[in-house]
């Protein structure tokens, strides 16, 4: 399975109450590239991930995915999003269910990508049964069941305490090298940026501009304690240089 | 047991004193029964009771059944688009201000004297929460959850039948279970005038100023609508049981 390639060209968006989201982004990911978008809250990151997944209609410029297949797109949201009255393995499942696979297949398939996540023995647990950690891999799952070539992430384990967090990093690293989709990962962190991708850029505060794109020299395989290497550190530098500077520009006016 | 016995005593305390009230004459006999004889009027089934409360069960039923049903259906319709809500929606609220006992007399003229007057009658006075609950639930999606539904394309109906109505289900119990207790009292407005059930009981037995009969049969209607509740308490235990904070109680 190969991943989408998306081009990206001169996109702007403006909310209908005049706040301009992003200023003319350009950027082209490659087929199985693992690109992570880091920037300070509000700075339309997530707006950017809304509009490649047509979530909202874009407004200026283009964005084009290769091939052109909608559903093989998935997307995990910052809330796991699952439906309460619906236990794992079904929940696991809808994406399958509305796209008219066969009862058992789908269950089949669900199965597995709950296998994946290492939630096997959670199947038949309803959302209220699992913690926050478990509920996001759920989602994760859900995303993975269909087998994306496209999977958008806007901030997924934000919210995890630190060490679940790390956890699933690693797992979604490990779930990247086996099927190569390509992926575009939003977050904030810029630990979290440089341990999980390929290549990095960092958005500037709204409207949002691409401020640095850059790739990111790590060891295929990556383990939690290899953030606390000189290496790791090395590769943050020229992220944390540009996310500072944009912090302390002072054109930033009052955007919080 | 715990939660069932201080009810009970108080129950047992209050039914004592008004029994030891009536036989000592603190109330006239007329005005007040023993509740000595309004349990023996139902027990042996005075005035034709039993027959009665069927009756009025079944309309009740009925009423209550065709709210719940036209109920949901005319909210997932309101909700389907704004201006189907904007054009209804108010001659819907206007409707539930129209007092029942006033138009009853329509119903005669239009259903006739009978049944049909009587659910038609429970019909009116209980849908209107039915409607409100449910749209309420329906315009409450979560838009996350709706993303989540559009990006895998879901059509309409798989978004009506497998998102919007399962996250209106809470509010539709709510709907239910004040419907359920409307729909009695619609009943017996409707058999006040529509003729038949506990409301014609009720209507002789006050002109013959049998009170023992008045309050046997305002004490099957109460039960009929503490029946009804927990038939809904019982369905909303078995739909939203395993997953909403409702159903769930921490002693378990």
């Amino acid at each position: 399975m190969c991943g989408l390639a998306i081009d990206i060209v001169g996109v702007r968006r403006t909310f209908p109450n005049g706040v301009r989201a992003l200023d003319g982004i350009d950027l082209q990911i490659s087929p199985g590239e693992f690109l992570a978008i880091v920037g300070p809250s509000g700075c339309g990151k997530s707006t950017l991930l809304r509009l490649i997944a047509k979530l909202d209609p874009p407004q200026d410029g283009s964005i084009t995915l290769t091939p052109g297949d909608s559903h093989k797109l998935a997307f995990v949201f910052q809330d796991p999003q699952l439906l309460p009255w619906r236990n794992v393995l079904r929940n696991v499942a809808i994406p399958l269910e509305l796209m008219h696979v066969p009862k058992s297949q789908r269950l089949d398939m669900a199965r597995n990508a709950i296998e994946q996540v290492g939630l096997a023995d959670a199947a038949d647990r309803y959302p209220n049964q699992l913690s926050g950690g478990m509920r996001m891999r759920v989602s994760l799952a859900r995303a993975m069941v269909t087998e994306p070539r496209l999977l958008l992430m806007d901030e997924p384990f934000a919210a995890l305490d630190e060490i679940t967090r790390q956890r699933l990093d690693e797992q979604l690293r490990e779930l990247w090298l086996s099927r190569r989709m390509t992926v575009v990962f939003v977050t904030h962190s810029i630990a979290e940026a440089v341990f999980l991708s390929q290549r990095a850029v960092v958005v500037s505060r709204r409207p949002g501009r691409i401020i640095l794109d850059r790739k990111i020299e790590l060891p295929e395989h990556r383990v939690a304690k290899l953030r606390a290497s000189a290496e790791f550190a090395g590769q943050t530098k020229d992220l944390f240089d540009a996310l500072l500077g944009e912090s302390q520009s002072p054109s930033a006016g009052s955007a919080a | 047991m715990k939660r069932v016995l201080p009810p009970i005593i108080v129950l047992i305390v209050i039914v004592t004193a008004l029994e030891l009230a009536v036989r000592c004459h603190v109330f006239s006999a007329y005005l007040v029964p023993a509740p000595s004889l309004v349990f023996r009027d139902i027990a042996t089934g005075a005035s034709d009771l039993w027959p009665a409360f069927w009756s009025t069960t079944e309309s009740a039923l009925i009423g209550f059944a065709l709210s719940a049903i036209v109920g949901v259906a005319a909210a997932v319709v309101l909700s389907s688009a704004q201006w189907i809500q904007r054009s209804f929606y108010p001659y819907a609220v206007f409707f539930q201000t129209v007092p029942l006992i006033a138009i009853a007399p329509l119903l005669v003229i239009w259903l006739g004297y009978g049944q049909r007057t009587v659910i038609a009658s429970a019909f009116i006075v209980s849908i209107f929460p039915m409607i409100a609950n449910t749209l309420a639930g329906l315009l409450s999606t979560d838009p996350g959850l709706r993303d989540m539904f559009r990006l895998y394309d879901a059509g309409p109906i798989a978004t009506l039948l497998k998102l919007r109505l399962p996250a209106a289900l809470p509010n539709i119990m709510t709907g239910l279970r004040i419907t359920a207790g409307l729909a009695v009292i619609g009943a017996i407005v409707g058999e006040f005038i529509g003729g038949g059930g506990l409301g014609s009981v009720v209507d002789i037995a006050r002109r013959q100023q049998r009170t023992d009969i008045v309050f046997a049969a305002v004490l099957l209607a109460s039960l009929l609508g503490l029946g009804l509740f927990a038939l809904v308490n019982l369905l909303s235990a078995l739909v939203l049981g395993h997953w909403h904070p409702s159903e769930q109680h921490p002693e378990g």
